[in-house]
Formats: C-alpha cells, sequence, structure tokens
C-alpha cells in the first residue's frame, strides 16, 4: 500500500517503552525538576533568583539539539539504509526541534532581559548562530510542503536536514570560540561549572525535558501514521 | 512578587503555555483522525449491505 510518507507497509514500529508509561515518566520528571529547582536548589551568588531560568533554557537547548540531530541521523538512515519509516521520523524530530528551539529563543530572551537588560543582541554570535539553526529548520517546512508527497520530497527533504545538522556544532562551540562575550558558558572542557544540589536541579531538569521531547515525538508520530494509513484506506475505498 | 520572581515565573509560564497548546493541537488532531475512521467504518457496513441489494430484473 502506498502513502503519502512512501510505502505504509512497515512503517509501523513496535517501541519497547509503551506511551503511557512514557507520559507517566514525564509527569513525574518534570513534577520532581520543578520542585527541585524552586524549593531545594540555592539562589545563584551572583545573578540571585533569576538565575532558575537557566534550569529550562539549557535543558531545552540540548533537547532541541538533540531533535535537530535525531531528524538529520533519521534522513540519513533513509538515504543510505532507504528505512520505510525514516521519511516521517525524521519529520517528526525536525518539528520537535523547532518547537524547543522556539522554547529556547523565548526563554533565553526573557533571561537576558532580567541579566543585561535587553530582550535579544545582534552582537552576540552564540544567540545569532541560534537563530539561524531555529530559521534553518523552520524553512524545512516550507520546502516539506511546496513539494507533493513521494520519494522526490522524502529525498529533498532528507538532504536538506543533514545540511542542518552541521550548524548544531557551530552553535554549540561558538560561545567557546567567541573572543567577546556575555553569554554565560556553565559546561568548559573542565567540566560543570556548579555541582550540589544546582547539579541534581539541572539534571533531573534535563532528564525530564527528554523524556517530554520523546513522548511528544512518540505522540506525534503515532498520529501521523494513523493519519497516513487512513489516507491509504480512503484511497481503497474511493 | 521581586523583578527577577516576575521573569522565571514568566519564563515557566511560557513553557508550559506551548507544550499544552502543543498537547491541545494534537488532541485536536486525534479527534479528525476519530471522525474519518467512524467515517471510514460506517462506509464498511455500508457497502456490504448495498452489495446485497438485489439487482433489478427486467
Amino acid at each position: 500500500m502506498s502513502g503519502p510518507h512512501g510505502t505504509m507497509a512497515g512503517v509501523g514500529r513496535t517501541y519497547r517503552i509503551p506511551l503511557p508509561a512514557l507520559a507517566a515518566a514525564s509527569l513525574v520528571l518534570v513534577t520532581t525538576a520543578l520542585a527541585l529547582v524552586f524549593f531545594v536548589a540555592p539562589n545563584d551568588a551572583d545573578q540571585g533568583f533569576s538565575q532558575r531560568i537557566f534550569y529550562v533554557h539549557v535543558s531545552i537547548a540540548f533537547t532541541a539539539y538533540l531533535c535537530f540531530g535525531l531528524g538529520a541521523w533519521k534522513a540519513l538512515l533513509h538515504l543510505w539504509k532507504r528505512e520505510p519509516a525514516a521519511d516521517l521520523e525524521s519529520y517528526v524530530a525536525i518539528h520537535q526541534g523547532v518547537i524547543f528551539g522556539a522554547l529556547v529563543l523565548v526563554t533565553g530572551s526573557i533571561w537576558a532581559r532580567i541579566s543585561w537588560g535587553h530582550w535579544w543582541l545582534w552582537s552576540e554570535n552564540q544567540l545569532v548562530l541560534f537563530l539561524v539553526l531555529f530559521l534553518f529548520y523552520a524553512a524545512y517546512f516550507m520546502l516539506r510542503f511546496s513539494i507533493d508527497a513521494g520519494p522526490q520530497r522524502a529525498n529533498l527533504c532528507a538532504v536538506y536536514a543533514l545540511f542542518g545538522v552541521v550548524l548544531i556544532p557551530v552553535s554549540f562551540l561558538a560561545i567557546r570560540l567567541a573572543q567577546r562575550f556575555i553569554h554565560p558558558v556553565v559546561f568548559t572542557r573542565h567540566g560543570a561549572a556548579f555541582g550540589g544540589w544546582i547539579m541534581v536541579a539541572y539534571l533531573v531538569s534535563q532528564a525530564a525535558m527528554l523524556v517530554l521531547a520523546y513522548t511528544l515525538y512518540r505522540v506525534e508520530l503515532s498520529g501521523k501514521r494513523l493519519d497516513a494509513r487512513i489516507r491509504d484506506l480512503r484511497r481503497v475505498y474511493a | 512578587m521581586t523583578n527577577a520572581e516576575k521573569y522565571v515565573t514568566a519564563a515557566y509560564c511560557v513553557v508550559f503555555a506551548l507544550v499544552l497548546l502543543y498537547v491541545v493541537i494534537i488532541a485536536m488532531k486525534l479527534r479528525r483522525l476519530e471522525r474519518e475512521v467512524d467515517a471510514l467504518a460506517e462506509r464498511t457496513v455500508r457497502r456490504p449491505e448495498e452489495e446485497r441489494e438485489p439487482a433489478q430484473v427486467g
């Protein structure tokens, strides 16, 4: 059976972790993270209470990078091994990455406003490079929806997704390569610049964001697969 | 509420609101899919009945 995302036979995939378990884990982790951030982690000596944005901002940023990375990996699998499910999985991962990317920009702007007194600074390489990465992947959807569904669209989108992955290390390393910056560096070659409860709260927040993103990825993927199957059935009945 | 507390609350609320919006959009899409499955199921039930109808002769 052929569908908008290629052959439907084999597109469905069985996962080891069921969705309800993932949703429950997300809820527990997010609640624990919020409790740690607001009731356990101490105030930062330099930034005070406002530093608590760090837990959500950095966790979301790493999650966005991982989503874009996953999208590129699935795109590679599509081009290399012609896996029937890879195109749809790449698309959903990039969609998640764009959602989390938007959250990075918004939470970052709020943090910048209180720390630096500006919502945005065009002179900061880290900010501008992340915006470029975000816009690059936002344009992925313009490409995808401007071509009719089929193998050509899948191939073009996969190539585009692979090009974008180059921007991830550039964006991540920009702050370390910059000569002059005000964006804080918390992860250096010598390890994290914090410890104790701040580290615990950060790690739990990071785990919460990753599990939440994976849960949303699986939910969206299930919906898209169901949609594709229904379209195929409608075509059979027509 | 201090200025810092306001900004931190705003940041967490934005994240919560966007995730909630995403869940609402997914829920709406699932409702649409449910309706489409219902329509398909109805057609599946109706089709054999139409096929069983006696053909007009003469």
